[in-house]
């Protein structure tokens, strides 16, 4: 079943890959990709351990400073600098997350935002090293070996092959004992804990795991655009991504990939995103928390599956209409 | 098997439990009685190391718990059925069991836990029909009949268990008190805490009485039964036409 469904998935990528021609429209399904993987880590945080983040950008934009860093600055292969971006957002999302995943709900809440906005704040005074507020420019494209990334298309399938690995890494684990814990986690830590569950510990990793992606996530950004500032790293950022997860919806792993495909192509089409994007997503989030709280996608298929009950009930019962 | 010695509990400075001392020996089915407040899941609480702001000491086969975090105590062989049940509502009644045998999963013990995952469900067959049903939309029969098999299923060998007939019809809290006799002959030790002290102290072979924090008395359940305090305190008004063809 979930081989058939990794299968299609592939296909749909190729057969995307192969039809697409217009490169603005293969930069935005990369775009699209790249935000899949920042809504799936926070899913796998949020909706499945039920730890919210505000401030997830921080390792969003610490991937893609480490490795435009060491790569434009210090001359370091990219996928060298990608292991040290991924080792060094390890350790700080660990660091972070021992005190941190302490607190819940609103405090966590405030924790994380707190956390986004220093890293933010780093990046722009720590401008000897990251360019401060005009910014990194001269980050090299990607390579395999011999292999050239810098054409649109090959971006693409590298992006897409990554988020579909993260899927794939993302279903094992939700479908383990460990995914199960985590839901415990969210219905309610104490007895998770009476269960035999290391609580503590599952947050922390759940914690890493999220910030490894999002760091990922900010690798293939910085390679992709060459050139990277602090505003794509803000506290809106965050909020974005947040949005991403609750219009996907909590807890399903394929709603990243809806909620992400939404917030990149709104802002494209619709142009009151540009100036009110943070009234949008405010006004997004507050109306899914009210008429869908368990998402889009769970949503459409609860509106689905009530319409096909109510198209059937007319054909099945020949009741006079006065009872109504 | 199980040994408490002058134990004193804390929230914060005041103190819920003030100085209990109380032994479950093997193959024995204890009753803790109290009313309201009297400290039982406190009590209880500290024994699954869920607190660890205490003092005093707690034995299990004779290894001190102090210091000793929830799972480690899972992983000694005690498991409780909180109170309220607490299950993981949206959660199918399959992985509630599941997530009993969390740490066996850890071990690798899957033929182990398939094996158990039967018998819980021969001991409740409702469970079997009920398997992919989220936890939350059980009765609240069928929901304590889940707790205690989510408990059964880290193979415990003290089972505590904090009122699991709350809430319930007396029918229900019957056949939930039968079930324990049963798990108690296959060899089951459990520590039963319970506001309805005539029922507990029926199929309990001793029995304690928790007020304020404190045990009042003890001794062989038969004896607390007939005893003019315990009568008037405690058995006074609950279930007693239900259960006088017992005992
Ligand atoms: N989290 C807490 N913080 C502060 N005080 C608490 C807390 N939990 C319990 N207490 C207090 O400790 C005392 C014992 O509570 P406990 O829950 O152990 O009683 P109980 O015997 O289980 O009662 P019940 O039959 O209502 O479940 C009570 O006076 C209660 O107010
Ligand atoms: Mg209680």
């Amino acid at each position: 079943m979930s081989k058939m469904k990794h299968g299609f998935f592939l296909l749909t990528i190729v057969i995307a890959g192969m039809a697409m021609s217009n490169s603005y429209h293969l930069q935005l399904l990369t775009f699209i990709g790249i935000n899949t993987l920042l809504a799936l880590g926070l899913n796998m945080l949020m909706g499945y351990a039920g730890q919210i983040s505000l401030g997830h950008a921080a390792f969003y934009g610490l991937g893609a400073y480490t490795s435009a860093v060491l790569s434009a600055t210090m001359n370091w292969s990219p996928w060298l600098a990608l292991f040290a971006a991924i080792v060094l957002t390890t350790l700080v999302a660990f660091l972070v997350a021992l005190p941190m995943l302490k607190l819940s709900g609103y405090y966590l809440g405030m924790g994380t935002l707190g956390f986004g906005m220093i890293v933010f704040i780093l990046i722009r005074q720590w401008s000897t090293v990251t360019g401060g507020d005009s910014g990194l420019v001269g980050i090299p494209a990607l390579s395999l070996g011999p292999l050239s990334l810098a054409s649109g298309k090959a971006y693409f399938y590298l992006v897409w092959a990554v988020v579909l690995m993260c899927f794939v890494i993302c279903e094992r684990v939700v479908d383990s004992r460990v995914g199960r814990a985590l839901r415990a986690i969210h219905d309610g830590e104490h007895v998770a804990a009476a269960m035999g569950i290391d609580t503590s510990r599952l947050k922390v990793g759940v914690f890493v795991l999220s910030a490894v992606f999002a760091a990922l996530a900010g690798f293939l950004y910085a390679h992709l655009v060459s050139f990277i500032s602090p505003n794509s790293f803000d506290f809106l950022v965050s909020v974005r991504i947040v949005t991403m997860v609750v219009i996907g919806g909590m807890a399903s792993i394929w709603g990243s990939l809806l909620g992400a495909s939404l917030l990149t192509l709104l802002p494209e089409w619709l142009h009151v995103f540009t100036d009110y994007e943070m009234v949008v997503y405010g006004l997004i989030l507050m109306t899914i928390m009210i008429f869908l709280p368990q998402g889009l996608t769970r949503g459409l298929l609860d509106l689905y599956e009530q319409s096909r009950t109510i198209y059937r009930r007319p054909a099945t019962s020949q009741e006079p209409t006065a009872n109504r | 098997m199980l040994r408490v010695r002058n134990l004193k509990c804390y929230y914060g400075k005041i103190r819920a439990i003030n100085g209990v001392s109380l032994s479950v020996r093997p193959r024995e089915l204890i009753a803790l009685i109290g009313a309201n407040g009297a400290g039982k899941s406190t009590l209880l609480q500290a024994i699954c190391g869920l607190i660890s702001h205490w003092e005093g000491e707690i034995l299990f086969e004779k290894v001190s718990l102090r210091g000793f975090k929830p799972p480690a105590i899972v992983q000694r062989g005690i498991s409780m059925v909180p109170e309220g049940r607490m299950l993981f509502a949206p959660m199918s009644v399959l992985d509630n069991l599941r997530l009993g045998a969390y740490l066996r999963y850890r071990r690798r013990d899957h033929h182990g836990i398939a094996e158990d995952l039967e018998s819980v469900m021969d001991l409740f067959p409702i469970l079997r029909e009920r398997a992919g049903q989220p936890a939350g939309t059980l009765s609240g029969g069928e929901q304590q009949m889940l707790a205690i098999g989510r408990a059964l299923m880290a193979r415990p060998r003290l089972l505590l268990l904090d009122e699991p007939s709350m809430g319930l019809a007396p029918f229900l809290v019957r056949l939930i008190l039968d079930t324990l006799v049963r798990l108690k002959e296959q060899g089951m030790t459990i520590l039963l805490i319970e506001q309805n002290a005539r029922a507990a102290l029926q199929i309990a072979d001793r029995g304690y009485v928790l007020e304020n924090g404190q045990i009042v008395l003890d001794g062989a359940a038969g004896e607390l039964l007939a005893d003019q305090d315990v009568k008037r305190a405690y058995l006074g008004k609950d279930y007693r036409e239900f259960y006088e063809g017992r005992a």
